[in-house]
């Protein structure tokens, strides 16, 4: 095993796949569990006791350390580039370090905004119904950002071509 | 105004506007 197929390969093959759980998690709290727990709980009496119970908490653990295996592997794809990229230091590697930038933003709100408060919402640790409300509707927006983040993060993750053949052509 | 996030498809056009702007800035960045 060379080390052009750990770097190249490997981490580049895993980096993806941890992203597609990542964001394939995210799309599905956001397109999917918040339109479904807003029916359940207009049923009588609410239904949605199992998803907060049973789904939410395995898909929010996948969730939040496919962020982190992203982040680190993307970091490491990068090498010696990563401050390049990330400091917009070298012209080729602006868009990727926008890119960067987008991954960096959305792991933290995943880790700083997303999970403490879905702990609250979930009842893993101790809330007030104030605290709880609050958690949701931080917790709601931080999720939202993600989307919305991932939109462009994803072009900026798949537009070298876009990028660069006019420069190297 | 009402915050567009609160909806999923003002989430999505958003996105897709941001997108736009930070593809002319990267581009600016890069010299044209």
């Amino acid at each position: 095993m060379t080390w052009d197929f750990i770097g190249h390969g490997l981490a580049r093959w895993l980096h993806i796949m941890s992203g597609v759980m990542w964001i394939g998690l995210l799309y599905y709290f956001n397109f999917v569990q918040v339109a479904a727990l807003k029916a359940a709980g207009a049923d009588t009496p609410p239904t949605g006791a199992g998803i907060t119970k049973h789904v939410a908490p395995r898909a929010l653990f996948w969730f939040r350390w496919a962020a982190v295996a992203t982040w680190v592997l993307g970091a490491f794809i990068l090498g010696e580039r990563f401050l390049d990229a990330f400091l917009f230091r070298e012209r080729a590697y602006i868009p990727i370090g926008i890119g960067a930038w987008l991954g960096t933003i959305m792991a933290f709100n995943v880790w700083v905004l997303i999970w403490p408060n879905q702990k609250k919402i979930l009842g893993l640790v101790s809330a007030t119904d104030e605290e709880k409300n609050r958690a949701r509707r931080v917790a709601f927006l931080a999720s939202r950002t993600n989307t919305m983040l991932s939109i462009p993060m994803l072009f900026f993750m798949s537009s070298s071509y876009l990028f660069h053949a006019p420069m190297f052509a | 105004m009402k915050n567009p996030l609160d909806s999923l498809w003002g989430t999505v056009i958003s996105g897709f506007v941001l997108t736009v702007v930070l593809y002319y800035l990267a581009r600016m960045m890069m010299g044209g």
